[in-house]
């Protein structure tokens, strides 16, 4: 009796954990059934490389959101690694324990605020200040790239002040014992022992860029071109989704779906590098 | 020996000055809402009945709150019991359970937009449920999953192992032995994972907006559509108007995550203290 409730329960157990793998199944399948019709029907390859979207005219073309994806992810990375970083840094060798009992709340309820406060904020304070200093709407690449920067802060901070810590602490007494500053033996030695876990941040902080939706669609611009600089709109592929969900048909749903078969697609190529480079720093 | 000395002094000032740039940010923020928001904050906001002239976001925090409630019933069960499996069942090397860590991992890596439109391509189009909380709760359901999932496994592998052989000497079942010795000693560490989830169904709006959808009423049954708070913050913006209710609106949700995050810390000091 008690054994067969042991077994019952051990199976109760196996099935919950199975729900995982069933959530991932069901989502691929609904994606894919949903998104590469449509991409066929489009052309796959004027779908990815079309410069022009316009749904009104039956023409599909993600190349410019693909772009803007990318190139909103870079200005984040841009702004938000060297200050996550050398944050990091600051916290793991440098901070007095007195503003580290301030400090790291801090930056962990930076990781709760909702995407749309950051947006919210973006909108109110820096697409203002853009407008002010370069002219234009202000809604631009710059702006999505500083409320991003902002938001993957917490990720890299989080994870490389981790990954500085689990350096041995020999490496450092013997870097002073050699008779290098604190400073130098900080960057040169202790930090580049770390620098599969940092690298692991800096991804983890590049999917959270890449999958933004609320807080880049209320600060970018959303134009559907292909953006010629700092200060022009641009359209990433989450905001492609999520403004013209609400009313597509047909074809040009098929088209949205299809928009995040390939953010998708991106977002398991980075999982996966992740993971390669997290089993790396945990060697 | 000059060099160095100076290169010491730079990589110093570079580090104190992306700290104190984070602080800034940090407070900036904060002060900047708060000080906007708390202005606007008015008795009409809090009605019952949202309205185009007091704009309330009252049903909002209902349905925020409901969502919220729904969705940890559905997912910490088949999350706590997942986490069981993996850390007190689950043979090393089993290629099931390489499947289980990858899927759950894969899940925590997915935008929520992708969550948003596999929810309406699921259970608002295929099931039929329409715009509606169910829809809403399912899908945030899965989406806090893995995060449930991820540190119930490390509140279950915190619990040292002699209490388990204590347990079993006392000739106590396996099953027992995890309800009644493991899952307790593991409580405050499954909590905070549970707080965590809920800062990120209140934060939630891409998966919620085709999903739950944005009526900004108290919905009658689960059936229907309501907008939570974010979703409330982004169907203001894309109204265009009611910056005013924004700020205030932004104000709340700070209030909620900063106490969120105020409770996390405290059960994780009750935790260290053992």
């Amino acid at each position: 009796m008690s054994k067969q409730k042991e077994k019952l329960m051990q199976f109760i157990f196996l099935a919950a954990a199975c729900v995982s793998i069933l959530a991932v199944a069901l989502i691929c399948i609904f994606i894919f059934a949903n998104g590469i019709p449509a991409m066929r029907k489009i052309g796959i390859f004027s779908f990815l490389s079309g410069t022009e979207w316009r749904p009104l005219n039956d023409i599909y073309g993600i190349f410019p959101m693909i772009l803007g994806s990318i190139y909103v992810t870079a200005g984040a990375l841009i702004i938000g690694v060297p200050i996550g970083i050398l944050t990091a840094v600051f916290m793991a060798h440098f901070c007095p324990r007195r503003l580290y009992k301030v400090l790291k709340p801090a930056i962990d309820l930076l990781a709760g605020i909702p995407s749309v406060v950051y947006g919210f904020f973006g909108l109110m304070v820096i697409v203002p200040a853009i407008r002010f200093l370069f002219g234009g709407s202000g809604t631009s690449l710059l702006a999505a790239s500083i409320v991003l920067g902002i938001m993957i802060l917490p990720t890299i901070i989080g994870v490389s002040e981790s990954a500085v810590r689990a350096v041995p602490e020999s490496y450092y007494e013997g870097s002073l014992a050699l008779g290098a500053s604190h400073e130098r033996s900080v960057f040169f030695v202790v930090f580049p022992a770390a620098r599969s876990g940092v690298l692991a941040g800096v991804i983890l902080g590049v999917g959270r860029a890449i999958g933004e939706t609320m807080a880049v669609i209320m600060v970018a611009g959303n134009q559907a071109i292909i953006p010629t600089g700092l200060t022009f709109g641009l359209r990433t592929l989450t905001a492609n989704i999520v403004l013209e969900m609400g009313y597509a048909t047909d074809l040009h749903r098929g088209a949205l779906v299809a928009t995040a078969v390939v953010l998708f697609v991106f977002i398991l190529i980075i999982n996966l590098s992740f993971s390669i480079i997290k089993r790396r720093a945990e060697k | 020996m000059k060099r160095a000395k100076a290169q010491s002094a730079f990589l110093k000032t570079a580090v104190y000055a992306a700290a104190a740039l984070t602080a800034t940010v940090i407070l900036f923020i904060l002060v900047y809402i708060f000080i906007k928001g708390i202005p606007n904050l008015s008795l009409g906001l809090f009605s019952l009945k949202y309205t185009s002239t007091n704009v309330s976001l009252f049903p909002a925090l209902i349905n925020t709150v409901t969502m919220t409630v729904l969705s940890l019933l559905i997912a910490a069960p088949f999350g706590i019991f997942a986490a069981i499996y993996l850390v007190e069942y689950a043979k090393r090397g089993n290629r099931l359970v390489g499947l289980i860590r990858i899927t759950a991992e894969t899940l925590s890596g997915i935008p929520s937009i992708v969550y948003g439109l596999f929810g309406y391509l699921f259970f608002v189009t295929a099931f039929g449920w329409g715009y509606s909380l169910l829809a809403g709760v399912f899908t945030l359901g899965i989406m806090i999953l893995p995060v449930i999932i991820r540190t119930t496994e490390e509140a279950l592998k915190a619990v040292p192992d002699t209490f388990r052989e204590g347990s079993f000497g006392l000739g106590a079942g396996k099953v027992r032995t995890v309800f009644r010795i493991v899952l307790p000693s593991a409580v405050p560490g499954i909590l905070a994972g549970i707080i965590l989830s809920i800062g990120r169904i209140v934060g939630e709006t891409a998966a919620l907006i085709y999903t739950a959808g944005t009526v900004a009423q108290i919905p009658g049954s689960l059936l229907s559509s309501g907008r939570t708070l974010s979703v409330h913050m982004y169907a203001l913006w894309a109204e265009g108007i009611n910056t005013k209710q924004s700020y205030a609106t932004a104000v709340v949700l700070l209030v909620i995550v900063v106490g969120l995050n105020a409770v996390s810390s405290l059960i994780a000091k009750k935790f260290t203290r053992g």
